[in-house]
């Protein structure tokens, strides 16, 4: 008759004949989804960042209830919905909190995959999936700040819509449609709203579904960075897996509580952060007459911006030097010849494009734009541009450790850096944080195949507790 | 340590106390974080503030005449009832109304107001101009025999449907309207000067 056939009884075996997907989606997913049993904290950061996803949307469908997405009321929207609506302020720094927390934790969540090679065959799908997922969350970021319009949405709007305008022949006109004004306006602001509430998070929701059922296609990495599809039991369930339903979900759940009670804690007792989480300048409406005197991104657009600022008409020099000099090394490193050939032949059009000497050198603007594209597009070439023997960090030799590290230290100092004003000490110190950034990445292909791996073992390291 | 891997099975009864536990509390912290979501819903103090009571001066009414002003966006009559308009309301029959003393309880008449005249004085009438059918206005105040809806009756006609009320915003029977027209909150401050909005005695 078309129903199919079920085990259960009652309404759930009536819903069960006409959609099993259900139930066999939650087994595939939770309940005989076999994830390794060495999971440790690290682990815990993918669930929160849904969870914080659910929080963005929740909290922002309630925003819109009584936001004004017109630069005459939108300021005095927000006011009135933190003075004036029940419970609206709550719901504001639900919001505010939650973006914050959405940055620290996808940045954890990125960490670990750097950890344990989490990026590496079979998963570059996921990854690329998760490095999308990144680009759109900045995007949603930014659109989403210029919605209070106050000094820093609107000064920060302004900056950013005029890098488009750095690129060559298009820009100009690349930020006229980007902004749909002359200058950032009610127009952007509008078409601003309609890309936060509604065009990126639907993108958002998709990229996270392909995320995650690419994962589950694969079976999760681990801390130990082995395959736990590699040793069977004999019903063909990974002898070194356990379902994620009940012992994940369990897990997860309790680190949630340990999450929200910091994230209530900041909403309650610190919304603001000291001014990086809401920022000072962003309690003064909107002016296009005056930029506020200090201008930062916020905290976690710090670090690209740091390398945005580094690159001056004298920093060209080294960045057109650095440029040459990967070429000749690809040259070498390479065997196919037309890729020999094509690196080669890149960089060097690269420098005349660069070299300050050079008659067809384009602004260090234009670099710094470029520069800062790179800083977070090279997430996405990780699977490729680690070699090493070894998955996961454990396994590996212990200096690749310490120079994950180090990048997380120049990660974070690029950062600070980012919220100071411009200063000669900011300038050098961005500067050479941007080669250690780069560094770190595009000499990967041979540090991460120095040292001598330590033996990876058969079986996920794992102490009853 | 065992490698065995096979799906839990039911709780103990340690587990189950704890899983319990668990929800509970969980249940009690989400019911708390859904109060200021649903409470958002509710009037903000703009709102309520826009809401206030608002004064109106009788004495300017000339006799017959109907003003209408706005509460809480809804639109208040004033009308300076004529003698004989007085007359028309007590000779209309009470089986020719559908709640003729008022007793209904969806828009609830104030106990000042539960009299035949359904007002506080006699002369003035405040009721709140909305069909208590579908929300449209209704037209008048109309005299007698200008309109073959009310008839003989003079009255309020609401466009809509077809609803009619007499000249104490009483419905008639056998119309799509169930109720009489509301009459608001409302007190005198002097002889002529009403408060609508605010029937406090303090």
């Amino acid at each position: 008759m078309g129903l199919h056939k079920t085990q259960f009884k009652g309404l759930a075996g009536w819903f069960d004949a006409r959609m099993p997907t259900a139930m066999a989606e939650y087994r595939k997913h939770m309940s005989e989804y076999y994830a390794p049993k060495n999971f440790n904290m690290w682990y815990v950061f993918g669930a929160l960042a849904i969870v914080v996803l659910a929080i963005q949307i929740i909290t922002g469908i309630f925003l819109t209830m009584n936001y004004k997405p017109d630069a005459r009321f939108a300021f005095e929207s927000v006011e009135y919905i933190m003075r004036d609506v029940p419970g609206g302020w709550f719901i504001r720094y639900m919001h505010s909190t939650g973006a914050s927390a959405f940055f620290i934790v996808v940045y954890l969540h990125m960490f670990r995959a750097l950890l344990y090679g989490s990026y590496r065959k079979p998963r570059e799908l996921i990854w690329i999936f998760g490095c999308l997922i990144f680009l759109c969350l900045m995007g949603e970021a930014f659109f989403g700040y210029l919605l209070p319009w106050g000094q820093m949405s609107y000064w920060g709007a302004q900056v950013i819509v005029n890098l488009f305008s750095a690129i060559p022949l298009i820009g100009p006109d690349l930020s006229l449609l980007i902004r749909g004004d002359y200058v950032v306006s009610d127009v952007t602001l509008n078409r601003f709203f309609a890309f936060h509430v509604i065009a990126i998070p639907l993108v958002l929701i998709g990229l996270v579904v392909a995320h995650i059922l690419a994962l589950h296609d694969i079976g999760s990495n681990n801390p130990d960075g082995i395959e736990i599809k590699d040793r069977l039991d004999s019903s063909g369930k990974p002898v070194d897996g356990i379902p994620f339903h009940p012992y994940y979900t369990v897990h997860d759940i309790y680190m949630l509580g340990m999450f929200l009670m910091a994230f209530f804690g900041v909403l309650f007792f610190f919304p603001e952060m000291g001014g990086y989480f809401l920022e000072w300048n962003n309690f003064i409406p909107a002016d296009p007459l005056t930029t506020p005197t200090h201008i930062a991104p916020v905290w976690y657009f710090t670090p690209y911006y740091s390398i945005l600022r580094a690159v001056t008409s004298e920093f060209m020099w080294v960045l057109a030097f650095g440029v040459l000099a990967y070429g000749v090394l690809l040259y070498f490193a390479l065997r196919a010849q037309l890729a020999r050939y094509v690196a080669l032949g890149v960089a060097v059009v690269a420098a005349l494009l660069m070299l300050p000497a050079s008659p067809l050198a384009l602004d260090p603007k234009f670099w710094g734009v470029v520069s800062m594209g790179a800083s977070v597009m090279i997430f996405f070439g990780l699977p490729w541009l680690d070699q090493s023997p070894a998955r996961s960090m454990r396994y590996r030799p212990g200096w690749h450790f310490w120079f994950l590290i180090a990048f997380a230290v120049v990660f974070l100092v690029l950062g600070y850096f980012g919220t100071q004003p411009p200063s000669p000490v900011n300038q050098y110190s961005s500067q050479v944080g941007t080669i250690l950034y780069f560094g770190f990445f595009l000499l990967m292909p041979w540090w991460s195949r120095m040292g001598e791996p330590k033996p990876v073992p058969d079986r996920v390291t794992f102490a009853a507790h | 340590m065992s490698t065995d891997t096979t799906a839990p099975g039911p709780a103990d009864s340690d587990r189950r106390t704890a899983i319990v536990a668990t929800c509970v509390v969980g249940g009690a912290g989400a019911v708390a974080a859904a109060v200021p979501f649903v409470a958002s819903l509710t009037p903000s103090e703009r709102a309520k503030a826009a809401g206030a009571p608002v004064q109106v001066d009788m004495s300017s009414l000339a006799p017959g005449e109907m003003r209408t002003y706005e509460w809480r966006g809804k639109p208040v009559w004033a009308l300076r009832r004529t003698p004989e308009m007085i007359e028309a309301v007590k000779k209309i029959a009470a089986d020719r109304l559908a709640d003729p003393n008022s007793l209904r309880t969806a828009y609830p008449t104030p106990e000042y107001a539960r009299n035949e005249l359904r007002s506080i004085k006699p002369e003035y009438f405040v009721a709140v101009g909305i069909c208590t059918h579908l929300g449209c206005s209704p037209v008048g105040p109309l005299a007698a025999d200008t309109n073959p809806a009310l008839g003989a009756m003079p009255g309020f006609l609401c466009p809509c449907h077809g609803s009619t009320f007499d000249l104490a915003g009483r419905v008639f029977k056998n119309k799509p309207a169930p109720d009489n027209l509301e009459v608001p909150p409302y007190k005198y401050l002097s002889d002529t000067v009403v408060l609508v909005g605010d029937d406090s005695k303090a």
